[in-house]
């Protein structure tokens, strides 16, 4: 077998992750005749959202849906457009001289691009409940994943909570395979309807509207739904056995075997920060967004940041914010190649349209404080398996913030350097501070931003250009 | 937890999970075969012992760590299965330079 | 209007905070600046080595006395400081180098310092089973260990605003001037004023210096660490070599620490750094070599801290050679961890009585002084 790789030491563009931004952004780079890599960690390109679309054995092109297919079309453009695309390429490195740390297939390799454009797209928001570290507990996009991608199917007892329009969908498509949903919880706080309401006209003409009251009544005619959620816990020896719930004021539980949770997603922001990005916080998604000017260019010359990490949009959203990139990045190396493609204004125009409706899913779906939020025994940081309470005594004896925090517990040290918990300990600090999120921050966050091994590290090729390159910097 | 659906006309490949053969499908990735196999596949955490499974699937939440040719603490959701490929469970803190 | 206090600490790094906490054990009311946290720099994200083992000579007296204090750490500070003291061992890979290490050992015992021990092959695998067979032995310091440096960090400033120091984070210094001998230094909408003032600002400090009209020949560098996934125990004492960059310790979670001093490119001005992959790639490399079981650890994280580097590679400690009332304590580099609890003492005694026990005369800041 063969373990891909880069072939050179240098390119015009390198793109970071092949879902919807990374994809028009490459295929754009690429057909403007720019030395463009898209990396890639997964199997196959598509992202998340085209998870495998180019191999997943669920055939019946209804069950995952049109939008599901739209996106075969942008992985034939970016095949086809002559960028080199290496997929099971990890990104554990990016710096301002925009030097590349990756991982292939056990191999590390330091390559150098003119321009990046990151488009680490989003990960699913924490869901902090007592009991979700417990063996079966996942969450819904991890459902889908194996779902689309090995055609894997929930068995036994399956629950599933939370809100969203991810959450919706993977229901209907779990039914239209045959597949049984027990129980699904709704935690849409009904408030938020209301408040919801100034934004319902944009949401009403964007694209979103009708596909999602659908698919919503879809899965309400056969699978058991509760409304207004207000607390969920997972229970079990070893692994999930019970889930409870509170809904207008009344306590149930019952028996479940698989536990799906789902409250939204965020910009996966690692390595972007890491690079010494920017980012601000975003109140109304509650999260961090890099700060980006009109073409996508981030606080670190050269990095552009396209699709979900650069504030959640949906696929529709990312592919024109890869394409708006990617024409800035052809503008300023490759001038003359832009001129049979489409111009700055009319990307512009058609982000502006697909970002129609946003600020109603957005105030719709902003998930509930005591979701975020966690008390007592709850477990924030997964992987250190730091609690609520142990958070709240630190503050109390002086941590004031993430980064102090790590002298007092090791929140966010683990493997998964804070993906799991960096947003949650953001929000509890400030709370329990009295501060704003803004003014807590976050995790200063590190390379390598995954996991590498000392042998691979050890044997990176010695090469020329990257050795002066970093002596340069 | 999952079961296969019946039109997956994939490839069978063989991988050994703690010794045990069992048939997962070209493009699997480990972790997802694992969860197919029906097997109990639990990790215990490096810090506690605790009992985990997967719980992202996409590479962030490092639940599904696991043991390849020898090679510990790899990301089972993020590594495409291959024939004879040996899979152990990781318990607790990983032994090196075994 | 002004604050009054009986000194102004500029750095809140563990010499500042441990200088902060002996002026109010003696009594005295400090005030303590800090432009972003205590620990933030390389106090907080050093490799925690707690060591004697290799000190200049000049650092010695200084060394010892600090390590008295940390071996009673919890009795200052309140906190263990995850402080362990399983030893520092410096491994001599060839026979020259190990013929260095004896004749250094026999220097040190020439001037009646005994903490440094030599030992042969035998007892260096008795030591470190896990290092790779062919070194003939090394020097063991067997009172050095190691400590959680950010933990220790906050410990300290913690303790000293228990004990009466004004603590203020996350405002720059600013206006230092002095007045009817009396130093002045603005910190955002406040203003403080004593009669003493502390340059305990790391690599900010030679700009201080500097800025009073005490330059001194000092640089901002940032030594790049590496830490591992939880591993189950298998070294216990501090590893060094003696003939390349490489300091290597296991902490009592099983994380392994990866260091050794190579640098990364330090931006102070956004308090920023860019890491050398290449270099890092030696480390890892030396490692490959010389743990052979360590070669599929995987690495999580990596950083550098920024700080201060004397050209003579020795701390300035005492008072300035130009301004009275004005005390220096920076420019550690690279090694001022283990030092940080007896210098606040020494600083302490200097500031109060005028004079200290402890030899620090190769450390003074008239060495720079035209």
């Amino acid at each position: 077998m063969t373990i891909p790789s880069p072939k050179r030491e240098e390119y015009d563009v390198a793109v970071i992750g092949a879902g919807p931004a990374g994809l028009a952004g490459a295929a754009l780079t690429g057909k403007a005749g720019l030395a463009t890599l898209l990396l890639d960690e997964n199997i196959g390109p598509g992202g998340q959202v085209w998870r495998a679309i180019t191999t997943t054995p669920v055939r019946d092109k209804g069950i995952l849906g049109e939008d599901y297919w739209s996106g075969m079309h942008l992985v034939d453009e970016a095949r086809g457009c002559g960028a080199e695309i290496v997929q099971g390429a990890t990104v554990w490195s990016l710096d301002r001289n925009l030097e590349i740390g990756i991982s292939v297939g056990g191999a590390a390799h330091l390559i150098k691009a003119k321009r990046v454009i990151l488009a680490t797209g989003a990960l699913e928001r924490p869901f902090p409940i007592p009991g979700w570290t417990l063996p079966g507990v996942m969450t819904v996009g991890a459902a889908q994943t194996i779902l689309k991608s090995s055609g894997l199917l929930p068995q036994g007892r399956t629950v599933i909570a939370g809100q969203g329009p991810l959450l919706w969908l993977l229901a209907a498509q779990i039914l239209r395979m045959g597949g049984t949903i027990d129980l699904v919880l709704d935690t849409t706080d009904r408030r938020n309807y209301l408040r919801a309401l100034p934004h319902a006209a944009a949401f009403l003409a964007s694209p979103y509207f009708f596909k999602g009251l659908a698919m919503m009544r879809e899965v309400r005619a056969r699978a058991r739904v509760v409304s207004g959620v207000t607390k969920i816990e997972a229970a079990g020896s070893g692994r999930v056995e019970t889930v409870s719930y509170e809904a207008g004021g009344r306590n149930e539980s019952l028996p479940a075997d698989l536990f799906l949770l789902h409250q939204g997603v965020v910009p996966n922001v690692n390595l972007a920060m890491a690079a010494g990005v920017q980012h601000t916080w975003n109140d109304r998604q509650l999260c961090w967004s890099p700060a980006l000017d009109a073409h996508g260019e981030s606080s670190v010359k050269g990095v552009y940041v396209a699709g979900d990490g650069a504030g959640i949009g949906g696929a529709l959203v990312a592919v024109p914010r890869g394409q708006v990139a990617a024409r800035a990045v052809i503008d300023t190396l490759k001038p003359d190649a832009g001129a049979g493609l489409p111009d700055h204004d009319s990307l512009k125009a058609a982000l502006a349209r697909a970002e129609r409706g946003r600020a109603f899913l957005d105030t719709l779906f902003r998930p509930p404080r005591q979701f975020r939020i966690p008390e007592g025994e709850t477990i924030v940081c997964r992987c250190e398996e730091v609690t609520a309470s142990d958070i709240r005594q630190s503050v109390a004896i002086g941590a004031t913030g993430p980064n102090q925090l790590k002298a007092y517990r090791r929140t966010g040290m683990g493997p998964c350097q804070g993906r799991l918990c960096g947003l949650t300990v953001t929000e509890l600090m400030a709370e329990a501070r009295g501060k704003s999120p803004s003014e807590i921050g976050y995790y200063r966050l590190r390379a390598p931003v995954k996991p590498i091994t000392v042998s691979e590290l050890a044997s990176l090729p010695k090469n020329e250009s990257a050795t002066k390159a970093v002596e340069r910097g | 937890m999952f079961r296969r659906i019946e039109e997956d006309r994939r490839k069978p490949v063989e991988i050994i999970v703690e010794g045990q053969s069992i048939t997962a499908r070209e493009g699997d990735s480990v972790a997802a075969a694992l969860l197919a196999s029906g097997l109990e596949v639990r990790r215990a955490t490096a810090v506690s012992g605790e009992p985990r499974l997967p719980y992202c699937m996409m590479g962030v939440c490092f639940d599904c760590l696991v043991t390849i040719d020898g090679m510990g603490n790899r990301q089972g959701c993020l590594v495409p299965v291959r024939d004879g490929m040996r899979i152990e469970i990781q318990k607790g803190k990983r032994e090196i330079g075994r | 209007m002004n604050t009054r206090a009986d000194a102004i600490i500029i750095g809140g790094g563990i010499h500042g905070c441990s200088t902060a906490l002996h002026l109010c054990l003696r009594g005295l009311r400090p005030v303590l600046i800090e432009k972003d946290y205590a620990g933030r720099h390389a106090s907080g994200v050093n490799a925690g080595g707690v060591r004697q083992l290799t000190r200049h000579m000049a650092e010695i007296p200084l060394s010892l006395r600090s390590m008295d204090l940390w071996e009673h750490i919890e009795d200052l500070v309140d906190d263990s400081c995850g402080f362990d003291n399983h030893g520092q061992v410096l491994v001599a890979e060839m026979e020259d180098e190990f013929e260095l290490c004896r004749e250094r050992v026999a220097e040190l015992n020439l001037h009646g310092f005994t903490h440094e021990e030599l030992i042969d092959a035998r007892e260096l695998r008795r030591l470190v089973p896990a290092v790779a067979e062919n070194s003939p032995g090394g020097i063991v310091s067997r009172r050095d260990g190691a400590a959680d440096p950010a933990r220790t960090t906050t410990a300290f400033r913690r303790k000293a605003e228990r004990l009466g120091t004004i603590v203020r984070e996350g405002i720059a210094a600013s206006n230092i001037r002095r007045e009817n001998k009396i130093w002045c230094v603005d910190a955002g909408q406040e203003s403080f004023e004593a009669p003493i003032l502390v340059n305990a600002a790391g690599a900010w400090g030679g700009q201080m210096a500097a800025g009073l009209g005490e330059p001194m020949s000092v640089e901002a560098v940032a030594p790049m660490l590496m830490i591992t996934s939880r591993v189950p125990e298998f070294i216990k004492p501090v590893v060094i070599l003696r003939g390349r960059k490489l300091s290597f310790k296991q902490f009592r979670n099983g994380t392994v620490l990866i260091g050794g001093g190579y640098l990364a490119t330090p931006y102070p001005e956004t308090n920023d750094t860019v890491l050398d992959w290449r270099k890092l790639q030696e480390s890892a490399q030396t490692v490959f070599e010389l743990f052979p079981m360590m070669r599929s650890a995987t690495i999580v994280r990596a950083w550098a801290g920024i700080e201060a580097r004397m050209r003579d590679d020795l701390p300035v400690i005492g008072p300035s050679a130009k301004h009275e009332g004005l005390f220096h304590q920076f420019g550690f580099s690279l090694h001022g961890f283990q030092l940080g609890p007896g210098a606040g003492a020494v600083m302490a005694e200097l500031i109060v009585t005028g004079k200290t026990n402890t030899p620090i005369d190769g450390l003074r800041a008239e060495r720079f002084a035209s």
